[in-house]
């Protein structure tokens, strides 16, 4: 008898327990999509602020962080998937890996805001490049690389043995075999690398800081290499608590949102679309 | 008897441990040779020297000679990939490509240079009729290798090996995951293939051995023990080990 | 240890062989003691005897026959089971033949047998020899059958002294010509009885060696 009410009253736990988690995502999405909502507007979206008319507009902060996610990944992707190439088809010494997978591992725990100082030293100071896109990218390449890296390494490790066996034994050379049945198979597990990445770069701020800067000017993308870029977290943040427009920090909120909500359903349809591909 | 390959004194070391001893034979031409013996004997090992496969094993070390064509294939000056095409293989498990069947096929032809579509429909009818398999398969070329039964699969795989137009096809305990029907019908295939090709074949079932190879090595921890033609090996073996192997005896 | 069953089922086959060849001796025994001590009754046995070798050839037939299939026997153990198939064959005939020599002394018309005749020999001679390849095909003895095969010549002598005196005997007026036909007819059947012992000494030698020697015509 006692174990049947310790049964429900566990299995009640765990509804309270699950009950919670999803309260909690509801109500605060609810909260931002309350908040926010009203506070967006075409012309927040599509302006820039000025002072002089004494509005406020993000355009500047969406691009920036379009830029910065294009030019970080246009940096990562190849260097962390032939670094994951490297690592899983070439390298022979064992003890050499191990290594360096434990130092991508390690990597990927340290704060951000460490990032953000190594950054704005190396990149602003040492090699004198101006705040701006560029610098942020860089520093956030140092960031999602072992990510990538270990995302590519998985999925390159999920393609069976016996397809590279196959493949060799019919006369393919490394390389070719590599690039036409180890690559193409892989390629899923590789663009979900990418997403964690995209979304890891979305939401990263404090790395940003004094790398891509404060500024909320609208720049085409040149310039905005290596003038000083607020992306939308940044943005978030100054509008927040610098200016006090905390309907716009809201507003942010729901376009970033929504921004990772696109970016994720666009990267699992291109995955599935490559996967159909290769069949 | 035209030989296919000759071994010499081969001898095959992982790191510290020695996987085979003073191996020497000649492996006929046209003719269906079989490796036989208890685990771990070296036979599978012995067989992917034949092609250079195990090269792929980190701290592999070879003496000795594995003369192909004339020419001792672990020369420096060798070229592999080429060994490969004229030195097919065939893996215990079916591993086509998850692609179409016809991209399976002409895998190996687009390796060596062709491209063009003419040719490339003839290698792909030519190899999927020597491996009997082109009645089953020509209404769905294009459909996925991997919607194939698993005898069927094999078929396939033994199909892909043979478009680059091998010399010799090893085949390593290729019936030994398929059930009864499908290796019938793998056996019948290779009584078949051995007018064209060399076939040198792995296997544990001694049935198989008996049925349908002309030829049988018997390897034992590393040494090749006997090797005559497979119906002395198996109604009067002349080492008392073979025929212990073969009467179920041990192993 | 691997393969006992059928370690256990070749024994079993050799305890049977042994026991056909026990009773084929025992048939050559009784019908030449039978002739040899002009005993009847015991001639009259002999069919019932053989009906039981036949019924152990047929036996014996069987259990070779499933071996084959359950067991898939390679190398000495095929030559044991198939050579095993053809002893068989021989010991049956073995029988046979002394049923034949039985129903000759029944017919009665051998009243003695001049001791001159090497009858007896060629009977404890025969009898010896089929023991003795039984024995070689338990103990994987080849030399022991190739002694078999070397001793038919003695049987073959005997058989010749025989019938040169049959002639002899026929030759002369008054002699029972119904009788010496007769008795020549049981030396040949008792001369066939070694041939068949040379057939199964030179089975035991196939499947000890994979090499037939020596075999006979019928």
């Amino acid at each position: 008898m006692s174990r049947r009410i310790w049964n429900n009253a566990v299995k009640a736990g765990l509804y309270i327990c699950s009950a919670v988690t999803v309260a909690l995502l509801v109500s605060l999405i609810g909260y931002i999509m309350y908040r926010g909502i009203p506070a967006l507007s075409f012309h927040l979206l599509s302006t820039q602020s000025s002072y002089l008319n004494d509005t406020i507009g993000i355009l500047p902060n969406i691009l920036n962080t379009l830029y910065i996610i294009i030019v970080t990944m246009a940096i990562a992707i190849p260097i962390g998937v032939c670094a994951a190439l490297y690592l899983t088809e070439y390298a022979e010494n064992k003890k050499l890996v191990s290594a360096i997978e434990f130092a991508a591992e390690t990597l990927t725990g340290i704060p951000s805001i460490i990032f953000g100082l190594v950054g704005m030293l190396v990149f602003t100071q040492l090699l004198g490049i101006k705040q701006g896109i560029l610098a942020g990218a860089l520093t956030l390449v140092m960031m999602i690389m072992p990510t990538i890296i270990r995302t590519t390494q998985e999925s390159l490790k999920t393609v069976p043995m016996s397809y590279r066996e196959g493949a060799l034994a019919m006369g393919a050379g490394k390389w070719y075999m590599i690039r036409t049945v180890v690559l193409p198979n892989a390629v899923d597990g590789i663009v979900t690398g990418c997403i964690l990445a995209v979304g890891r770069i979305i939401g990263e701020s404090a790395a940003l800081l004094f790398t891509a800067g404060f500024g909320l000017v609208l720049n085409n993308f040149v310039d905005s290499l290596t003038s000083s870029s607020a992306t939308l977290t940044v943005a978030l943040y100054v509008y927040a608590s610098e200016r006090g427009e905390t309907n716009v920090a809201f507003a942010i909120a729901v376009v970033l949102i929504i921004l990772t909500l696109v970016i994720n359903m666009i990267a699992g349809l291109a995955a599935g679309r490559l996967r159909a591909k290769t069949k | 008897m035209d030989k296919a390959m000759e071994i010499k004194d081969l001898n095959l070391w992982y790191g510290e441990h020695q996987a085979l001893e003073n191996i020497s034979v000649d492996l006929p031409k046209n003719e269906i040779t079989a490796l036989i013996g208890p685990s771990g004997c070296g036979k599978s090992t012995f067989l992917k020297t034949l092609n250079r496969m195990n090269d792929l094993v980190q701290g592999v070390r070879i003496t000795g000679e594995v003369r192909y064509n004339g020419k001792n294939i672990y020369d420096p000056d060798v070229d592999v990939t080429d060994l490969r095409k004229k030195i097919g293989m065939v893996f215990q498990k079916a591993n086509p490509f998850p692609m179409s069947i016809y991209d399976n096929i002409a895998y190996g032809p687009r390796i060596h240079g062709v491209h063009a579509k003419v040719k490339l429909d003839e290698i792909v009818e030519r190899s999927l009729k020597d491996a009997a398999i082109w009645n089953e398969v020509k209404d769905r070329l294009r459909t996925s290798a991997l919607g194939l039964s698993g005898g069927q699969q094999q078929r396939l795989c033994i199909a892909r090996a043979l478009a680059v137009e091998p010399d010799i096809l090893l085949m390593d305990e290729s019936t030994s995951a398929l059930d009864p029907i499908s290796t019938g019908k793998i056996e019948e295939l290779c009584l078949e293939l051995k007018k064209k090709y060399t076939v040198v074949m792995v296997t544990h079932n001694m049935q198989q051995a008996v049925r349908i190879s002309d030829w049988c090595a018997f390897f034992l921890l590393g040494k090749l023990i006997e090797f005559n033609t497979s119906e002395k090996i198996f109604s009067i073996p002349q080492d008392k080990r073979t025929e212990d192997y073969i009467t179920g005896r041990f192993g | 240890m691997m393969r006992s069953k059928f370690d256990e089922q070749l024994e079993v086959l050799n305890q049977e062989l042994i026991r056909m060849g026990m009773m084929c001796e025992n048939a050559i025994r009784k019908s030449a003691c039978s002739l040899l001590e002009h005993d009847l009754l015991t001639a009259a046995t002999l069919p019932d005897l053989v009906e039981q070798i036949n019924q152990k050839d047929r036996e014996i037939e069987n259990f070779c026959l499933r071996l084959l299939l359950q067991q898939q026997p390679v190398a000495r153990d095929l030559r044991a089971v198939s050579s095993a198939l053809k002893m068989v064959t021989d010991m049956d005939r073995i029988g046979v033949q002394s049923a034949d020599i039985a129903e000759i002394v029944t017919m009665d018309s051998v009243k003695e047998v001049d001791e001159s005749l090497p009858v007896r020999e060629m009977a404890t001679s025969v009898i010896r020899m089929v023991s003795e390849s039984i024995d070689a095909f338990v103990k994987k003895d080849v030399e022991a059958a190739r002694a078999v095969i070397e001793f038919d010549n003695v049987v073959d002598g005997y058989f010749d002294s025989v019938k040169k005196q049959l002639i002899i005997s026929l030759k002369q007026p008054g002699e029972n010509g119904e009788m010496i036909l007769d008795l020549l007819m049981i030396s040949k059947y008792l001369e066939r009885i070694g041939d068949q012992a040379v057939n199964i000494a030179s089975w035991v030698i196939f499947s000890i060696t994979g090499q037939r020697e020596g075999v006979q015509g019928k």
